[in-house]
Parts: C-alpha cells; structure tokens; sequence
C-alpha cells in the first residue's frame, strides 16, 4: 500500500487487478488524506466517507467476481454542480445549502454503473460562476501549490483535490473555462468536451448553451478513461448529440506526426505573463519536435469572446436561476409580506454578490430598449467567432496556447474588480462560445506555480486532444510534479 | 455608459432580487463597468450575421408525449419549506 495516493488510474487499475490492494484499502487511504488535509484546501463541501466505503466494497465483490466496469473501485470527487441521491448538493451556494437531490445526474449515474467510488462533493464558486473559488459560500479553496493562491474556478475544489492527491479525478463543468483554468492553475490536465457531449441532466444549469461536463485528472490517459464512460447520447437531455464514442484510450497511442497546430498570434500579445508565454512556447516547441507542424492561424473576431460571453452566460443565467423561488426547493425566507417579497427576500438571502451581479447584467441585456443593443448583438458576435474557427480547423487539428494569461494569483487579489476576474477566461471563452472541446495541459512552472497549455480541437475531436496531450506527457514530466505538503 | 440607481432598482425588480442600501451602491459601480465591457461590442460588424442560438447545427429534438417518470411527489416534496396535502404553500395571492 505505498503511495497510492499518487497512482494514476491506469497504476491503481493494474494494483487492483494484481490484487496488490483493494479498492476499500485504497479509498480508506484517500478518505484519511482528506481527513488530514482537507482542512488547509477547503475542497471538499461534502465528504462520503460511509457510501465510499460501502462502493469501494461492492467494488471488490464485484471484481472477486469477475464483473468488473471500466472504473471498478477507483476513487472520485463529483463537482457540487451534479445532482447526487440523497447527498447534499449545493452548487456552493447558500441558496441550496439544505438541498438534498431526490436524484441522480446522468454523469454520476454512468460513473456509479462503470465502478467508480465516489470520495465526496466538490467546492466550487457559487453556481458556478467566477474564476477563483471565492464566490462559494463555504468559503474560498487553497492552490495546493502555495495556500495563499486560489486554484482557479470554477471547479476549483475538483482541481485542487485532485492537485494534493486526495482522489485521481474529479468531475468539472466549464461555461467559460471552469474546467482549463482551475486545471492549468494548478497542475492537472482538464478536458472540456464538444458541447452535447456529455450529458447535462442533473447537472445545475448556469448557461446552457456553454455548459459542458468534463473531467480534471492527473494525466491524459485517466482523463480518456474517465470522458469515455462520460459521454454519449442521453435522451433526458434535450441538447444531447447521438455521435457514437470512440475508444478514447485506445486513440491516444498513436504519433502526432503530420498533424498541424495552428497558434492565434493574439493569445500571445500584451495579455499574456510573459514567463507564461516561454512556457507555453517550449510546450509547443515539443509537440514540433514529436512531429506535428506549427502554422499560425487567424481567429479575427476572438478580441470579441469575453465580452459576447459577458452578455450571453449572464442572460442565461438571469432564465436558468429564476427557478430559485424559495417556494418548491432551496432558501426561503423566514419574513415576507406577500408572494413577490417571497421571492425577492429568498433570492436577495440566497445568493451571492457574483450571482446577483450576474443575474442584474442578464436580466439588463435581456430588458425591453436593450435586447437588440447587448443580447442579439452578442449572438451574431458568437456567430463570427464560432466562423473564425470553423475556418481555422479547415487548416489544423488542433489550436494550442496559454490556457490562462497568468499564473495562479493571490486570493483577494481580483475579488474585488469584476472585469479583471472576467479577463482570466480570455484563452478559455472561446472553445464554449464555438461549442468546440478543449483543454488544458500541465506545461511547465513559473516561480514555483503551474502553467497550463491550452489546446482546442473541432467539434468531436476530443481524441485528437488527447492524443496530442498524451503524446506530449510521454516526453515531459510536468504530471507528475506534486506539491512538496501534500506529497 | 454608467447605471442609475432608479435603473438599478428596475433590473433587481424584474430579477426579483431584494439589495440591501450597500448593495445598491456597489451594483451601480460594478453593474456600469461590466456595460462599459460589453459595449466593445457595438464596434465589430455584423450587418447581415445571423444570431446564433446554439453552438451546433442542430434541431430541436422531439420524444413522444407519454409518461417515463414514476410519480414521486411526496419525495420530490421533502426539499420544499411549505407543503400540505401535496401542495406548495405561497402567501395569499387572491384576496
């Protein structure tokens, strides 16, 4: 039982299969390692430890008798976005901190089903809405590579749990890059699929034309592993794509030679940390070097991704989180005079400073006067974007730059103004604008801080993505770094 | 472009959102900046564009209209603050 707790899931599936450990060993370890660093990171709203145990055995029945899913009695985090049975699932808000889900999601039904054992829920920013973890009502999660930093966000308590090693993958989902930021801040690889990919039933809806589910791991091959029970049609999504699932693992193998990766010259202006920018370059330098071809590409209209996001995720938001009413589920307020104040005092209680700030800018855009100006505006504005690309894939295979244009910065830093913390998602909004799959990949560090390279594929290519990051992690060793506490 | 107050107060009324007096004063600050933000998009072009609505080219689906889901109202029921004899309890709406 040595150091399990930084086995990827390919490692722990051979351990298993050996009979080198159990997976009730196995969880037990990672439960006590929650326990004993939970306290610093904050990651965790919710920890499972009886039901975890309880799988872990099944888990081991199950493989004693030769029944074994593609993720038998390996650990997992399920953000708090995603409806858990009888589990407190709270989308880091205040508004549903007495919800228990009468259900399951499609993503931690498929997960439950392949074998997986689920450690407990995830912190993130209030629903899902902000890009370093501060905006979740319990509080804001630590980068475990300096506790001072925040992990990213919005999956900041996914990315920072599977980051120290307390589980070797985690759900996320990613509106605006709440998947690749949180990953690229602190070390691990995040993969956002092609939109309809992954199932959104059960999974609480904050923009639902960019919602995506995906997966933060420590490497691309556990990230494959983990997408590919993910995926695939659901027809209790209306916007599920029925596109049949590769192999993911099976595809990862094979050589990049002869691919083309076409580099945005604006993802590497003024923006951009420039120590960053040395990373992400030598990453690229690498993937030359196995083979592929650089060539630069023209995305005219991207200058435009964050604030078209800022107009079409807030309008969204504005009609997805009018459902909190304080009348079928959630907070209610305690003193009302009649039905509106009801409502106006449950959601004024219930929500956070960002949700309602986001709630105002959508229900201002969506108004009577401002509709053409600000809403209709912003979807021709997608339009154009979501063209560049499609132009731009006629060309390459794959886009690749900095995930984000800083380092992980100090908690506190930007809490303050909205804009600046809008302008982490700069490399990120893209991808979900277009409604193309992306991700992020551990490439290097700058002052003891993980940088992340970003690469996005054409619609349904998500093994290219894969590919190419496997591919770059046979070569390089940036994965397998651990921060120094919780080694 | 920078938010009234009466302007704000409009937009937290059709949110129905109650903003304490702080609040009020912080959203005018931040609410006029994310504006000013998204005004940057009045300068691209897009004369002729259709909007999009949905990042795939695809159509709405359809599923015949027959019932999949078990009645489970009285679980469903246990997250509500208010119920009786299978109802969600409101304030008074007619007098």
């Amino acid at each position: 039982m040595m150091d399990t707790h930084s086995k990827s899931m390919t490692e722990l599936t051979a351990g298993l299969e050996k009979g080198e450990f159990t997976s009730v060993e196995l969880t037990a370890g990672l439960l006590e390692r929650v326990e004993a660093h939970d306290e610093k990171l904050n990651a965790f709203v919710t920890v499972t430890a009886d039901a975890a145990l309880d799988a872990a055995r099944a888990a081991d029945a199950a493989r004693a008798a030769g029944n074994v899913g593609v993720l038998n009695g390996l650990p997992i985090v399920h953000k708090d976005i995603f409806c858990t049975r009888g589990v407190k699932t709270t989308c880091g808000s205040k508004m549903l901190d007495n919800f228990i889900s009468p259900y399951d999601a499609t993503v931690v039904e498929r997960l439950a089903a392949a074998g997986a054992v689920v450690l407990g829920k995830a912190n993130m920013d209030e629903f899902a809405m902000g890009s370093s973890n501060e905006t979740s009502f319990y509080g804001p999660v630590s980068n475990p590579w300096n506790l001072e930093c925040t992990p990213g966000g919005s999956s900041g308590g996914s990315a920072a749990a599977v980051a120290a090693r307390l589980a070797p993958a985690a759900t996320g989902t990613d509106t605006g890059g709440s998947i690749r930021q949180p990953a690229a801040l602190t070390g691990t690889v995040g993969i956002k699929p092609t939109y309809g990919r992954v199932s959104r039933y059960g999974m609480i809806a904050f923009a639902s034309s960019l919602d995506q589910a995906g997966v933060i791991a420590r490497t691309a091959e556990d990230a494959a592993r983990v997408l590919g029970v993910m995926a695939g049609f659901d027809e209790r999504d209306s916007t599920s794509i029925d596109h049949p699932v590769p192999d993911y693992v099976a595809g990862i193998g094979e050589s990049i030679k002869g691919l083309k990766v076409g580099i945005v010259r604006q993802h590497f202006d003024e923006g951009l940390d420039a120590a960053c920018g040395e990373r992400v370059k030598e990453a690229i330098a690498v993937i030359e070097s196995l083979g592929a071809e650089a060539v630069e590409v023209d995305l005219p209209n991207i200058d435009y991704s964050v604030p078209t996001y800022y107009v079409v995720a807030p309008a969204e938001c504005s009609s997805n989180l009018s459902r909190f009413d304080g009348v079928r589920f959630g907070h209610r307020a305690e003193d009302f005079e009649d039905l509106r104040d009801l409502y106006c005092r449950s959601r004024g209680e219930g929500f956070g400073d960002e949700v309602k700030r986001r709630i105002m800018t959508g229900t201002y855009v969506l108004s009577a006067g401002y509709y053409d100006a600000y809403y209709l505006k912003a979807q021709q504005v997608r339009h154009l974007i979501a063209d560049d690309f499609k132009k731009a894939f006629a060309d390459v295979d794959v886009i690749a730059g900095p995930t984000a244009p800083t380092p992980a910065f100090r908690l506190g830093e930007k809490v303050d103004d909205p804009i600046t913390m809008y302008l982490n998602d700069i490399y990120t909004i893209g991808a979900n604008l277009a409604g193309l799959p992306a991700m992020s990949v551990p490439c290097g560090f700058v002052d003891g801080l993980p940088v992340g390279l970003h690469l996005v594929g054409h619609h349904f290519e998500e093994q290219t993505l894969l590919r190419f990051a496997h591919q770059y992690q046979q070569v390089t060793d940036w994965h397998t770094a651990c921060p120094e506490a919780f080694a | 472009m920078s938010l009234s107050k009466d302007q704000v107060q409009h937009i937290a009324m059709l949110a129905r959102l109650e903003l304490s007096e702080e609040e009020y004063a912080e959203s005018v600050k931040k609410l006029s900046k994310i504006v000013d933000f998204v005004d940057h998009l009045s300068e691209a072009d897009t004369e002729g564009v259709v909007p999009m609505a949905h990042p795939l080219d695809v159509a709405q689906r359809l599923r015949s209209d027959a019932v999949i889901e078990a009645d489970e109202r009285d679980r469903y029921q246990q997250n509500a603050s208010s119920v009786s004899g299978g109802l969600y309890l409101v304030p008074k709406v007619i007098e």
